[in-house]
């Protein structure tokens, strides 16, 4: 990955030339407990996402990016800043104009899949349509028609214990698209599968931000999943350190030294753009 | 959202029927003591129902349920009789005696003495026999059940002959009768016979047996004698609930029952309670990716209020429905007293709707401060 300095006029954010963020964080703060329990798990964080493409959180465990991921797809309200979502204010947001907001507009893929084990591929599937209400028998023909969009047109009647880990997750794509959202936020999608399924499954969410302009954002340590992103956010102590994308350029928003206040921008430093997937 | 609530319940078997069980074993024990509880208080009442005729029954002031006799001298008949509204009014004889019967053995009776002239109380329901019969001499109706005490399987034959103070009876009439709380076999007799059968006292009249005038309500007649007479004065169904609730407060048979009432509750309560929660938290998982995919409280709500409302429905229906069969068979085959009213169907189904609830309402509050972020793992 080839390094390009940027400094604190350029910044790390969107390039004017390009269409505006889907997603855009300003000095986001996310505090849990108080007093001498209080935990700062996000310090202000700006970043923007865009759309059609696919967005990596990466950094050691506990370093804020769940929770990051978490306040920008309005499941957890943020403490300070402001978050704007295709647009729309999240921190002004009613929490239950956020669970319509959620419905309409956000699909999710997690780490253990959490299929309902009780519902087959299918049934699965259309949970999202039945959230939307939509009738069970049209949403059963377009989770059928998902399923086989992601290759798994023959299992529709299958239960998840009698799926593999990668064709359950598949199941868990198929359901976090069907309702065509256009977020799409995955945590550690490939991390309880074998090197070739993740890698599958990763290209087709790629494909899903490439081919419908969707934005997809993806909580993720493993390494392997590193060449699909285009831009790679990477977190640390509930601080944004250092943006990758693959034009280039770099931004870096370290902290210096005490928690709790955004240091000053680091001078630009020379880093390799993420590899094209 | 409903099917998904369905489909997360019932796939689930053992859970699902753990619930059910809990909540059919919590409806069949209330259901079932409940109405035994009920078939004890009807049997404290039967007679009343069963001495048919007359709407009214005038007594002495200090009686206070049907066995509690007090005799009233005959004038007290005529007096009755003159109180405006009054259509007619005749004698009941009732109280215990001893029957001896041919091989020497003893039986304490029930023995009811009707009316000579009219048969007022006659048992509405004969086996063998006529009513008309009594006019014989010496003629006795005993119940079926009673036979059947006096001599266990035999079969039923007029013309047996038992004594009852020292005088003869002759059975020429065999009956229907409800059972009585004191299970005596009942007699029927004329009343000019009945205090033949009794020892000798010198008030022999138990009650007067009256009916309104056309048009008078029987309450307004009960008020009319009591004013004129002094005498207590009671509508057929005043007087079963003045018999009931002299059993309620002076015996423990609503203590016992209602102990084991509750125990069936706070046990059912318990079982269905602590494994839908259970079931709950299982698949809290569940719910908060449901949250998080933009399900509302309100609609997670709803689900597990259904779900409870399946299990309560069901269980009640089972528990219900075994409490009813055990009845049928009880009925059937022992001498256990078991009467199941609507109103007992109401309070079991309140009891498993408050228990259904109160265990869906700890499960809702789980539910309801589940953070949907829970659904990510922590980074």
């Amino acid at each position: 990955m080839s390094a390009k300095l940027v400094g604190p006029s350029e910044s790390f954010l969107v390039t004017p030339a390009r269409k505006p963020p889907a997603i855009q964080c300003r000095g986001l703060t996310k505090e849990f407990g108080t007093g001498a329990a209080r935990v700062r798990a996000l310090r202000g964080v700006d970043l923007d996402v865009m759309g059609g493409e696919l967005t990596l959180l990466v950094g050691p465990s506990g370093c804020g990016k769940t929770t990051l991921l978490s306040v920008m797809a309005g499941i957890l309200n943020a403490s300070g800043g402001t978050l704007h979502v295709f647009g729309e204010d999240m921190t002004a947001m009613s929490d239950s104009a956020k669970v319509r907001f959620r419905a309409e507009n956000i699909g999710f893929i997690f780490q253990q899949f959490n299929l309902l084990p009780t519902l087959t591929a299918a049934e699965n599937a259309m949970v999202p349509l039945l959230i939307a209400g939509m009738p069970r028998r049209a949403a059963l023909a377009k989770a059928k028609a998902m399923l086989d969009a992601v290759g798994l047109g023959d299992r529709v009647s299958h239960m998840p214990w009698q799926l593999s880990g990668g064709q359950q997750q598949r199941v868990a794509i198929a359901r976090a698209l069907v309702h065509e959202p256009r977020l799409l936020v995955c945590d550690e999608p490939t991390s309880a599968l074998d090197a070739h399924t993740g890698h599958a499954v990763m290209e087709l969410l790629r494909n899903t931000a490439l081919e419908q302009d969707r934005v997809v954002l993806v909580v993720t340590h493993d390494a392997r999943v590193m060449e699909f992103g285009d831009r790679i956010a990477h977190m640390e102590d509930g601080y944004i350190t250092k943006i990758e994308t693959r034009d280039g350029v770099v931004a870096a928003q370290p902290p210096a030294g005490g928690h709790g206040s955004l240091a000053p921008k680091q001078p630009p430093a020379p880093t390799a753009s993420p590899p094209r997937g | 959202m409903n099917w998904i609530a369905l489909r997360m319940l019932t796939g689930n078997l053992g859970k699902y029927l753990g619930i059910i069980a809990g909540v059919a074993f919590a409806a069949l024990l209330i259901a079932q003591q409940s109405s035994i509880f009920c078939g004890l208080m009807l049997l404290t009442s039967n007679q009343i129902g069963d001495i048919q005729g007359a709407d009214i029954w005038v007594m002495d002031p200090n009686v206070r349920f049907v066995d509690d006799v007090k005799p009233l001298s005959d004038t007290q008949l005529y007096r009755v009789r003159g109180v405006e509204g009054v259509q007619w009014a005749v004698r009941l004889y009732k109280g215990l005696s001893r029957a001896r019967l041919r091989d020497g053995n003893f039986q304490q009776v029930i023995l009811l003495g009707l009316d000579d002239a009219t048969l007022v109380g006659a048992p509405p329901q004969m086996v063998l026999g006529s009513v008309a019969a009594l006019r014989q001499p010496d003629a006795v109706i005993i119940d079926e059940a009673g036979y059947e005490l006096l001599w266990p399987g035999e079969p039923l034959r007029l013309g047996r002959v038992i004594e009852m103070n020292d005088r003869r009876a002759v059975i020429v009439g065999i009956c229907k009768a409800s059972k009585t709380f004191q299970t005596f076999p009942i007699i029927y007799t004329l009343y000019s016979q009945a205090v033949t059968f009794a020892p000798p006292e010198r008030k022999v009249l138990s009650f007067v047996l009256a009916q309104p005038q056309p048009g008078i309500p029987a309450e307004e007649l009960c008020r009319r004698i009591e004013a004129n007479t002094g005498l207590k004065a009671l509508t057929n169904e005043q007087f079963r609930w003045a018999t009931m609730m002299y059993y309620l407060k002076n015996t423990g048979i609503p203590v016992n029952f209602g102990v084991t009432v509750l125990l069936g509750f706070i046990v059912g309560a318990a079982i269905s309670g602590q494994t839908f929660y259970l079931f709950t938290v299982e698949n809290l998982a569940q719910y908060a990716m449901l949250k998080a995919m933009g399900t509302t409280n309100l609609r997670l709500v709803a689900m597990i209020l259904l779900q409870a409302l399946l299990v309560g429905t069901i269980g009640y229906g089972i528990g219900i429905g075994l409490a009813a069969t055990f009845g049928a068979f009880a009925q059937g085959n022992t001498k256990l007293a078991f009467y199941m009213p609507w109103q007992v169907l109401v309070g079991t189904g309140i009891a498993v709707v408050l228990m259904v609830v109160g265990a869906s309402l700890l499960s809702i509050r789980r539910v309801l401060v589940l953070e949907p972020a829970v659904v990510f793992r922590s980074g």
